[in-house]
């Protein structure tokens, strides 16, 4: 067998590895086996790329390869191993940037490599379409790292005229494609790259906090298309085959987001949601009245019923509470009160990121039901704790057609017998819009720290 | 042209094959999902290995260089925050609650 027979053997494992990840995740069970399977997939790959030859010689620069990989391991994996669950967005954000970046990077060089020797059209178009969606991958990423961790504002970025300036930027690209096509210029080459990058911070500007989620996964699926079309170029299987798996996963979560926030997707990218604060919100808080109560007035709710469904959303994590949260499931469980968690697929900051924060607090994952099962629940539940979460169980979204959130598939925390809500304030959600829940009759409010209410119930719970 | 029509097969069965898997993974692994695909699509390494070990100029030993650091911060940094979250998951009572609690923010 030949030795360039052997390492295509090896890449057909590794491509093989990475589709059993992926089916490794049907279950939290297999997981992350699946996911080491994988990881060691990727480095039989790797390994294998040392013994390649390219261009008829052996690779060049061992040892630059190596100081590269060396750098890259003594940055990743402290910062993957120590930032907090509550992060992960951001992190998944700029590790899929990076990513993207790597991939434009690989396309220029290969473009820069093989232009002496007249490389067909649909080469150059393979590449230019790598440094595009790569660029626009990478840029677009760093925007939304930038968004979640707060070193610009969640609210969408907009200015006079932003769609046509993003249609002429877009039109811009493509005209630059056609024109590298035809004249095969590697000067126009960086100017792509320049436009590409800009691309990507014009489309992400406008993006609300809130739909940062939508994006992200957006963005995961254009550098698993960046890598594919590095693929197509480098004449690589692998690339192609690992880079068509994300690029498909990207956009399937993307779909199944925007339908769990019952928006179209273009609504989502293009409509700047949630720039201001409706009319309602800023003066239906003054006029009318809410009904508040203590912590212990909760505990006394709580150990009197059957059935509790908590109903958490991301002010759980901003609040680290959690763990408390868990603490107070535990006493109400002990008591022979059966809790539930119910989980809205847009709770959090990234899909399902509420199951892997309340995992993190040793939560066991079968009690977390997803909408629908959470919904039928609700209607024999005797208490629904919302603790951090506004705008899915916002009943707006499911009875006011003028509510910007109308359509969205919510938990109907209204149809438990009593509603607690812990909330810090009266302020409206992310998504800027007032709460109808909080004026519900059977509404009981607790103002105060997420964090500080819980541990006061769970005091009370105990001395009960 | 041949092998563009090979890629091209390759790359329609993998979509197919990536959306039917992908759409049987629970929501409640999403995030992982997320991140071990970002994780997957590290394997532009290989890509990026390929063009630093071919490269015959200046300006391509800068950007292959650029570009393994990129990509192996993403292969790396993808696979370890995954299995860190995945290893999270657990169902009912395995053991003793809360031993490493990290809420102390």
């Amino acid at each position: 067998m030949s030795r360039e027979t052997l390492i295509d053997l090896l890449y057909l494992f590794s491509a093989t590895t990475f589709l059993v990840a992926l089916k490794g995740l049907g279950s939290p069970k297999h997981a992350r086996r699946g996911n080491m399977v994988a990881a060691f997939g990727m480095l039989v790959a790797i390994v294998a790329t040392f013994f390649k030859y390219v261009d008829g010689h052996p690779l060049h620069h061992v040892d630059l390869i190596l100081l590269a990989m060396l750098i890259g391991v003594l940055v990743a994996v402290p910062t993957a191993r120590f930032v907090q669950m509550t992060a992960m967005p951001q992190l998944v954000a700029i590790f899929n940037g990076v990513g993207g970046g790597a991939a434009s990077l690989v396309s220029i060089t290969e473009f820069v490599h093989i232009k002496s020797s007249n490389p067909a059209t649909y080469v150059t178009l393979e590449v230019l379409l790598g440094v595009l969606i790569g660029t626009v991958s990478f840029s677009g990423s760093a925007i939304a790292f930038a968004k979640l961790q707060e070193l610009m504002t969640g609210r969408p970025v907009t200015y006079p005229g932003q769609q046509i300036i993003n249609a002429v930027i877009g039109l811009a690209a493509l005209g630059l494609i056609v024109t590298i096509l035809v004249s095969g210029s590697t000067a126009l080459l960086w100017f792509l790259l320049a436009v590409a990058f800009v691309l990507g911070i014009a489309f992400v500007l406008p993006i609300g906090g809130a739909d940062v989620p939508v994006l992200i996964s957006l963005l995961n699926s254009f550098t698993g298309l960046a890598v594919a079309a590095s693929g197509f170029t480098l004449g690589s299987n692998l690339l192609i085959i690992a880079g068509t798996l994300v690029g498909a996963s990207g956009i399937l979560l993307t779909r199944l987001m925007s339908k769990a926030m019952g928006r179209s997707l273009s609504n989502v990218l293009f409509s700047a949601f949630g720039s201001n604060i409706t009319a309602t919100g800023a003066s239906g808080v003054e006029g009318r009245s809410v009904r508040s109560g203590s912590p212990e007035d909760a505990a006394v709710l709580l150990t009197f019923a059957s059935k509790v469904v908590i109903i958490p959303g991301y002010g759980l994590a901003v609040a680290q509470a959690q763990h408390v949260l868990r603490e107070l499931a535990d006493e109400l469980e002990s008591k022979g009160i059966k809790v539930l968690y119910a989980i809205h697929p847009v709770a959090g900051r990234m899909p399902g990121h509420m199951n892997v924060l309340l995992a993190e607090a040793n939560v066991p994952y079968d009690e977390l039901v997803e909408m629908d099962e959470a919904n039928s629940e609700l209607q024999t539940a005797d208490v629904a704790l919302v603790v951090g979460a506004n705008d899915t169980v916002n009943p707006a979204a499911a009875s006011d057609p003028a509510s910007p959130i109308y359509g969205m598939p919510i938990i109907h925390a209204d149809l438990a017998e009593n509603v607690l809500f812990l909330k810090r304030s009266m302020r409206p959600g992310f998504a800027g819009i007032d709460n109808e829940l909080l004026y519900n009759p059977t509404t009981t409010l607790i103002f105060g720290d997420a964090k500080d209410t819980l541990t006061k119930i769970v005091a009370a719970v105990k001395a009960s | 042209m041949n092998a563009l029509l090979q890629y091209a097969t390759v790359l329609v069965l993998a979509a197919f094959v990536g959306t039917e898997i992908i759409s049987k993974v629970p929501s409640i692994l999403h995030t992982p999902l997320m991140s071990g695909s970002n994780a997957i699509h590290g394997v532009i390494i290989v890509g990026s290995m390929l063009i630093l070990g071919s490269a015959n100029t200046n300006l391509e030993e800068v950007l292959g260089f650029l570009a393994v650091i990129l990509a192996t911060l993403n292969v790396v940094g993808g696979f370890v925050v995954t299995d860190r979250m995945l290893e999270m998951f657990k169902a009912r009572k395995p053991k003793a609650p809360d031993t490493k609690s990290k809420d102390a923010a």
